[in-house]
């Protein structure tokens, strides 16, 4: 008698502080100290909503039942949570940049902001959903049940019914209470997650105790609890691979589609990095959620009589061990297993069904007129509000109508097969750019049309919806229609056969359509958004060009946000463009960002509605995407551009240093030669008129007149070369050379340039290699004569050698003829080089042989008149010239 | 052809940290591999399929993978400095009112 009044003052104790816990963190979440609320702990405990009653319960009946199977319902979230990598952390990322607030959220916004997609992801979610609630009110009132019998009451269906109704209505309360306080679903709901944690952590430590107790307290060791399993009757473990695979993949698939697991999984999530730690946490928690599982199944099936119930063996067990403590606690588990799933996944459904049912019907529904500030956000919280009271009602009616039966304990995979038919649409959504809405919508009514068909509604037995003739033969007497073998394929495990064909039908049908039709502007644009998330760090503009008015923007967000939050959002805006005030300039990117603060309140569909009304006609249209694209195209080809000409310029620049050096240099050159050539003029000048003086005035002896005429003579045939020297260059710079064409051997002209240039009688010795002199060459042989003629002189006075050398060398270079005159003088240093063919240019310490600096630079003009070339031929042991015949003047002789 | 802004090469710790990624990716083709790998246990006879024998095969695995997503978790970073500013959650999560 004691133990049934301490279970219900412990579970209202319990209630009392779950109220309490929850209240705490929405007063610490007000006041800003959200710190441990938003921790990677919390966010791995509220992910444990994924063990329902059907896992603390469930999992031990379906152990006692069919072995080690029931494990593969933990390995698929495992292996979901280890490869967070591939799939949960864009889910997350995608979640936090499109403002998602469920999963039919995640599918409308997808797929062009479809109202329609939200409204069928809704009633699926329902649908698959709602016999889960029941299940979880099943399983609490079945566990009161055990202990009124175990303290000797008699409940009547009655009494169970009643309690029933008064868990569901306290769930609901605690929903309403915690889940509808705040309107932007990112603003999250601490309190109900602080809730859900502590939960996890007393569902987690009750299996445990009661595990340890069978394990330690009943088997009396880990081995001896393995012998008993071994020779219990689940010894033998034959897991049947379609179903083991099968399940896994459900399973893994259901943690990510489950309304309740998006809820907790992305919109509840604060901050990525929490990702990480969940990755191994998670399943760390499941691991050690499912590791008693099988040692209480088979002490269960010991120690209990034949038809004890296995589903509440971990109540029982302890119970018949007389460890009413335990008992207690192990109830609080499921207790709290069954309340935290059903909590979150009202909450979850909630949303959905208000923000993609009722509001979008309720502003079709009004007639445009007055509007107030905050009556889109009163009829959101109020149809939040009711939502959850009828979800629960709809649970507790499914649970009066299934008569709470064993029919009951199968529903778990069926509402799993159910929610996965969202899969494909989910995915192909995050990952193929080319899923669209019809595709979506057509995989959708598919999978959920063949689930219904051949799994939720056999679920409920033969006769009870589809007629046993049906089963037999089919509708219609359609042999191939049958529920349980389509297409014929007949001996197939029910769920394998439901889930095999549900997924295939369900893909196939929205590729197939995804490839066959037509994608709107918006969603190509969410696509691209939804795929490449990782890439944008905002949102893309949705709108083109706004028509709106800023003023009637602020009555809309206020419609939904309330006036204060509206207000700041418009104010924050203002300030970021630098305005005062509360009218920032409607800009589409605003827009855009208006739209997802809306959405995050009402979801995408919605908002985007509502900004469509006073937007109107503007929405982007694919000319603007593809303007975008072309934007974004032109940007990369102006920037390659940039880089071309600043490698260009750069180019150009250091042309300009070189020829700027090469001007500087010149000018220098140029003042030398100035004051050189004055020099050069003067020095004669002074001797021709002192001598000429001389002369006019005295009387001079014969031979000295001779000798000063001859004085006068030399130094007036001096300043006729120098002058026939700057006339020469003048000609030929100017282009208005006369050539005098001729033929002659090449060794002729050189002869002729020896003895010229007057050097064989000095120190010069001149080496030559006269046979292959045997040139024949068509030119002007006085001009190339001249250009010989510089090149020994130049040698003769300045190549500064003990023994001076000049080798002559006549080669043929690709078809070419070159001479070569190579010294063995110093050369002609590196930085000089560039300067010694232009005129005016003279070594520094070359005055003592009396050039004026023209003699390179006349060489050069000549060669090229003659269309050939003089260049400096380096690394020759000393100065070293190359003169290049004109290609065509140059014949062979032979 | 290289795509403008990518790098092509990177230098040590990029590296290590891409290859942490293709860990991350691999482990759970890995643990799926490794998950039915039981189906292919020979079950000729009753020694041969015990369910205890299972019970320390999964729970053994199930144990290595929480090791190693565990180890994994403690070096993978959500932004690769390869990778630009745009790929880290702190470029994204100063935005809203959160």
């Amino acid at each position: 008698m004691i133990s049934f009044n301490l279970l219900i003052f412990v579970s209202l104790a319990y209630v009392v502080f779950l109220f309490s816990v929850a209240f705490a963190a929405e007063r610490r979440a007000a006041l800003g100290k959200t710190g441990w609320l938003r921790s990677s702990t919390i966010y791995t405990l509220s992910l444990s909503i994924y063990c329902t009653a059907w896992t603390f319960y469930g999992a031990v009946g379906y152990a006692a039942r069919s072995g080690l199977e029931f494990l593969t319902i933990y390995l698929g979230p495992t292996l979901v949570m280890i490869g967070w990598w591939w799939l949960v952390r864009k889910l997350v990322r995608i979640g936090r940049t499109q403002r998602l607030t469920s999963i039919a959220d995640l599918i409308s916004s997808r797929y062009g902001k479809s109202g329609a997609l939200g409204v069928l992801v809704t009633v699926l979610a329902i649908v698959g959903t709602t016999p889960y609630i029941a299940l979880q009110l099943q399983s609490v009132t079945q566990s009161i049940g055990v202990f009124a019998a175990s303290s000797g009451e008699v409940w009547l269906p009655r009494d169970l019914n009643r309690a029933a109704m008064w868990v569901a209505v306290g769930l609901a309360v605690f929903t309403v209470l915690f889940g509808t306080r705040n309107l932007d679903a990112h603003e999250r709901h601490h309190g109900i997650v602080l809730a859900i944690a502590v939960e996890a952590v007393v569902k987690l430590c009750a299996l445990l105790a009661v595990g340890i107790f069978v394990v330690w307290g009943v088997a009396g060791g880990v081995g001896p609890t393995l012998d008993l399993i071994d020779a219990s009757a689940q010894s033998q473990w034959a897991p049947v691979p379609s179903r083991w695979i099968g399940l896994i993949f459900v399973s893994g698939a259901a943690f990510l589609c489950l309304p309740r697991m998006f809820q907790v999984l992305v919109v509840e999530n604060s901050d990525e990095s929490n990702l990480s730690t969940a990755s191994w946490a998670f399943p760390a928690y499941l691991l050690l959620m499912s590791l008693f599982v099988v040692p209480i199944a088979v002490v269960g099936l010991d120690l209990m009589p034949a038809g004890a119930n296995p589903d509440l063996f971990v109540v029982t067990v302890p119970l018949s061990e007389g460890r009413q403590g335990l008992a207690i606690l192990a109830f609080l588990g499921g207790f709290s297993s069954a309340t935290s799933m059903v909590i979150v996944a009202t909450l979850a459904l909630a949303t959905m069904v208000s923000n993609h049912i009722v509001v979008p019907s309720w502003l079709t529904a009004r007639t445009p007129g007055a509007v107030v500030s905050g009556d889109v956000r009163a009829v959101v919280v109020l149809s939040r509000r009711l939502s959850i009271g009828v979800i629960l009602a709809l649970g507790y009616i499914y649970f009066r109508l299934s008569g709470g039966g064993t029919a009951l304990a199968a529903i778990g995979l069926v509402s799993f097969t159910g929610v996965v038919q969202v899969l494909p649409a989910m995915l192909g959504g995050v990952f193929w750019r080319g899923a669209n809405r019809h595709g979506a919508g057509a995989g959708l009514l598919v999978g959920f049309t063949v689930w219904a068909w051949t799994y939720f509604l056999p679920s409920f037995g033969m006769d009870a919806v589809i007629s046993q003739s049906v089963f037999m033969s089919g509708p219609f007497g359609i042999d191939w229609l049958r529920p349980e073998a389509l297409f014929g394929i007949s001996g197939m495990d029910p769920f394998v056969h439901a889930l095999f064909w549900s997924m295939f039908l369900n893909t196939s049908a929205f590729m197939i359509v995804s490839i066959l039709t037509f994608p709107n502007p918006l969603e190509r644009l969410q696509g691209a958004q939804f795929v490449n998330v990782f890439d944008y760090s905002g949102g893309a503009r949705t709108w083109s060009q706004s028509a709106a008015q800023a003023e009637d923007l602020l009555v809309m967000s206020q419609r939904i946000l309330g006036g204060a939050e509206a207000q700041a959002i418009f104010r924050t805006e203002a300030q970021s463009q630098g305005k005062a005030g509360f009218q920032p300039d409607v800009t589409a990117d605003f827009v855009g960002r208006l739209e997802r603060e809306l959405s995050g309140s009402v979801g995408a569909a919605t908002a985007h509605a509502m900004i469509g009304q006073l937007t109107e006609g503007t929405m982007v249209s694919v000319d603007d995407l593809i303007a975008v694209a072309d934007e974004t195209a032109q940007i990369m080809e102006y920037s390659s551009k940039l880089e071309a000409k600043s490698a260009e310029q750069e180019n150009t620049a250091r042309a300009l240093r070189e020829a700027n050096d090469k001007l500087t240099a010149l000018s220098i050159q140029k003042d030398a030669f100035l004051s050189q050539i004055s020099h050069e003029l003067r020095t004669p000048m002074t001797s021709i008129r002192s001598f000429s003086d001389i002369l006019r005035d005295g009387e001079i002896e014969d031979d000295a007149r001779k000798r000063f005429a001859g004085i006068i003579h030399d130094e007036t045939n001096r300043l006729t070369r120098l002058l026939d020297d700057l006339l020469d260059l003048g000609v030929l710079e100017s282009g208005q050379v006369q050539l005098n064409l001729g033929q002659g051997m090449l060794g002729d002209v050189i002869d002729r340039a020896v003895i010229a240039s007057g050097a064989n009688a000095g120190t010069l010795e001149i080496s030559r290699k006269p046979a292959r002199e045997a040139v024949s060459v068509q030119t002007d042989l006085d001009r190339l004569a001249q250009v010989f003629i510089n090149l020994i002189s130049n040698a003769a006075k300045y190549c500064i050698s003990d023994a001076p050398q000049l080798r002559i060398i006549v080669r043929e270079i690709g078809g070419q003829t070159v001479v070569d005159f190579c010294d063995n003088g110093a050369g002609i240093p590196n930085e000089s080089r560039v300067m010694i063919f232009e005129k005016f240019s003279r070594l520094e310490d070359a005055g003592k042989a009396g050039g004026a600096g023209l003699g390179l630079a006349i060489c050069r003009q000549i060669m090229g008149a003659l269309g050939g070339d003089v260049t400096y031929l380096p690394g020759q042991n000393g100065a070293a010239f190359r003169v290049t015949l004109p290609a065509a003047h140059a014949l062979a002789a032979q | 052809m290289i795509k403008p802004g990518r790098t092509e090469f990177l230098e040590r710790g990029s590296y290590r940290q891409r290859r942490f990624r293709d860990a991350a990716r691999l482990l759970p083709i890995l643990a799926a591999v490794l998950m039915v790998l039981p189906l292919m246990w020979p079950r000729e006879n009753a020694d041969e399929s015990l369910t205890s024998s299972g019970v320390v095969y999964l729970f053994g695995l199930w144990a290595l993978l929480v090791v190693l997503a565990f180890v994994l978790s403690k070096v993978l970073r959500f932004s690769d400095p390869a990778d630009g500013p745009t790929d880290g959650f702190e470029a994204t999560s100063g935005r809203g009112r959160e």
